[in-house]
């Protein structure tokens, strides 16, 4: 994985210097705290119903054990033993005290990590394929590209103050796993008819209160343009994008409103000018970057067969690992889901036990996924036998990955000053309602998402079967949504109907998923059926 | 909006520039793109620089105005002319803060006359905060990515 030379290095110690700087003004009231909060936030810190909150940025997704090592220190020291990881692939802590977070910042710096950019109106920590370098369908791996555009877009100093915030995805498979298209700029790199790699640009995706499912603005970005385009983009948004409305402000309304084609000549239009200021790195720096990516020495000869014969752990193969590129090889991915858990928690404990995992089992690395879990990306399958054991002892080998119990929820309104209605208690009786019922199983991949409030940070739209918590007359109410999917065929939710109350929802997806079971055809996943057969039947036996 | 408006020199708290100031007040875009004698102009937030760029050879001083620090427009206002060859002044006026200077500089602004004085102490901390860059602006500033590979 990608390690700092001195100037990366330079840069987040300068960073931490100048956040304890502004800590300091804001403690000696020298700057209001209006002043105060976007330099807080661009730093990754939120003030949250109880305490602030720090989210840390894990570029791309990928750690190392002594980052993982660091982040459990880092829950133990500033926190109460715990993080969460969230749906950007960062992980966020719940009670950090403002005098003691640039010491958390410096800490973090000892291990090439940071909060920069985590929040705020600016462009976001850059999201990319948790399966990246180990997924057998990649056309390249896509995280040096991914890390070009993190370096860019750090500290960019024309794009901190943007109408709202903005969040980059690239992915190099046409198999989407980071929901690519509901990003503010989704990149999928490609191959084109003269067999050269670049750039297909989509702009104007996302979720949120006005869900969109980005267009396709350009097909094709040579690499070496590849910043320059960027560059484009932005510049673009950043002039007309709204600030009039914060509702209406991120650049799917512009998109939206501007109209794509209007918007990706104005970008051609900037492009062509950029092209011409020489902004772009050389191709050089891009070659410098790759082989911090290049495959590790994968062994030759592997059994290719695991040892099936307990129940539980062939199951767990099934639900939990994917095939690698390498042949002997699977990426095992560790539900943080147990049933009946805070979706995306681990302890302290449990942050030591992956990151020693993944120093013994995956050649040192590690993923945060959007769906939030963890990945060994890289384990031998005569070694799962084995690492599954481990796992087990620490409650961290559920076997339910893209099940109904692998649930994506907001921190909800148990934590977050934006929710109106709380997510971790539907999810946990969700999962534990499942489980009991030994439902889960059947129902095969069905993905579930749970959103607090229209923010939708729990991606209720993108959900097979999503639920989005409302207030309704000062109570939680909670709304059922079904038919949405992040992947490559993404679509977005639709809602049935009248909304639920908190174990009315949980007896609606039941209800749901029997429709699914009942008319399900050979082969149908639960979209697949909804799709086939749409809202109807589920609506009649929601409402009956 | 009246058409005499902006700074004078007395406003101007930080300067990185020689030459004489414009002694006279900026006026609007409009009233700028109306009459052919004004040197000073003042762009605000929602006006586009470009429609500038016909006229820059008799421009010696652009206000970029920030009602609002978290308006961050004057910024591709402040590189549009940059890029597109203008060396006279450009002068951050409006909510100007201690940190914002560092990545004003960097979008090619020279001079900051704030609407609330700033301490000197912390600003020129400010402005030479950060030694290396990693984009590539009009700043003349090399990025990291030269120094990488020369």
């Amino acid at each position: 994985m990608y390690k700092y030379d001195s100037y990366d290095q330079e840069m987040v110690d300068t960073r931490v210097a100048e956040f304890r700087d502004q800590t300091r003004r804001r403690l000696e009231g020298k700057i209001t705290e209006d002043q105060f909060k976007p330099l807080r936030l661009q730093n990754g810190l939120y003030l949250q119903l109880h305490a602030y909150m720090l989210r840390v940025a894990v570029p791309y997704g990928t750690l190392n054990s002594t980052q993982m090592h660091a982040l459990a220190d880092i829950a133990d020291k500033y926190d109460r033993g715990y993080g969460h990881f969230t749906t950007r692939q960062n992980i966020q802590y719940n009670w950090i005290k403002l005098e003691e977070a640039p010491d958390l910042l410096a800490d973090l710096a000892k291990v090439e990590m940071h909060a920069i950019q985590t929040s705020g109106n600016c462009i976001r920590n850059i999201s990319s394929d948790q399966y990246a370098g180990a997924a057998a369908d990649e056309l390249v791996d896509p995280r040096p590209y991914a890390e070009l555009l993190r370096q860019w877009s750090s500290f960019h100093p024309e794009f901190l103050h943007l109408p709202r915030k903005f969040k980059i995805c690239v992915i190099a498979s046409d198999t989407d796993r980071a929901a690519m298209r509901l990003h503010d700029i989704g990149i999928q790199i490609v191959k084109n008819d003269a067999g050269e790699i670049g750039c297909a640009f989509y702009v104007g995706g996302g979720m949120g209160r006005t869900p969109m499912v980005a267009p396709l603005i350009r097909e094709f970005v040579p690499l070496d343009q590849l910043i320059t385009y960027s560059e484009a983009c932005l510049r673009v948004y950043n002039r007309y994008g709204r600030r009039d409305n914060k509702y209406k402000a991120r650049i799917k309304i512009l998109v939206h409103e501007m109209g794509k084609d209007e918007y990706a000549r104005q970008v051609e239009e900037e492009f062509a000018h950029l092209l011409e200021q020489g902004i772009e790195p050389p191709l050089a720096e891009l070659e410098r970057i790759k082989p911090y990516f290049a495959d590790p020495a994968f062994k030759t000869d592997l059994t290719e067969k695991a040892d099936r014969s307990d129940d539980k752990f062939a199951r767990w193969v099934d639900s939990n690992c994917m095939a690698h590129k390498a042949p002997g090889y699977v990426a095992v991915t560790i539900s943080l889901k147990p049933v009946g858990g805070i979706p995306g928690d681990a302890s302290t404990e449990q942050m030591h036990v992956m990151a020693e995992l993944a120093k013994e089992y995956s050649f040192d690395e590690c993923r945060v996924t959007h769906a939030q879990n963890i990945v060994l990306p890289h384990v031998e399958i005569g070694r799962l036998n084995e690492l599954y054991g481990k796992l087990a002892e620490a409650d961290l080998a559920t076997a339910n990955i893209d099940h109904i119990g692998d649930i994506i929820a907001c921190p909800g309104l148990d934590y977050c000053s934006l929710a109106n209605a709380r997510s971790i208690p539907v999810a946990q009786k969700i999962s534990q309602r499942f489980a009991d019922s030994g439902k889960g199983e059947m129902l095969g991949q069905l993905k579930l998402k749970i959103s607090g409030c229209i923010n939708a940070c729990g991606h209720h739209h993108a959900g097979h079967i999503g639920i989005l918590g409302v207030d309704k007359k000062g109570t939680e109410n909670y709304q059922l949504l079904l038919g949405g999917s992040e992947a490559e065929d993404t679509s977005l939710a639709k809602i049935t109907g009248p909304g639920f109350d908190e174990a009315g929802i949980v007896d609606a997806v039941e209800k749901a998923a029997d429709v699914y079971l009942a008319q399900r055809e050979e082969g149908e996943r639960f979209l697949d059926t909804y799709r086939r057969i749409g809202m109807d039947p589920f609506k009649e036996a929601l409402y009956a | 909006m009246p058409d005499n408006l902006g700074t004078s020199p007395d406003d101007v708290q930080f300067r990185f520039r020689d030459d004489e100031m414009v002694d006279h007040a900026a006026v609007t875009v409009d009233a700028f793109l109306d009459q052919s004698n004004a040197a000073a102009v003042r762009i605000e937030p929602g006006d586009d620089a470009r429609e500038l760029l016909p006229h820059l050879g008799r421009i010696k001083l652009v206000e970029v105005n920030f009602p609002g620090f978290m308006d961050g427009r004057g910024y591709s206002s402040a590189r549009a002319l940059r890029e597109a060859g203008y060396d006279g002044e450009i002068r951050a006026v409006g909510e100007v803060l201690i940190d914002q200077l560092a990545i004003m500089r960097r979008c090619g602004f020279d001079a900051f006359a704030p609407d609330n004085e700033l301490d000197t102490a912390d600003a020129e901390r400010a402005f030479g905060l950060w030694d290396n860059v990693y984009q590539k602006t009009t700043d003349g500033r090399a990025p990291i990515w030269q120094k990488r590979h020369g």
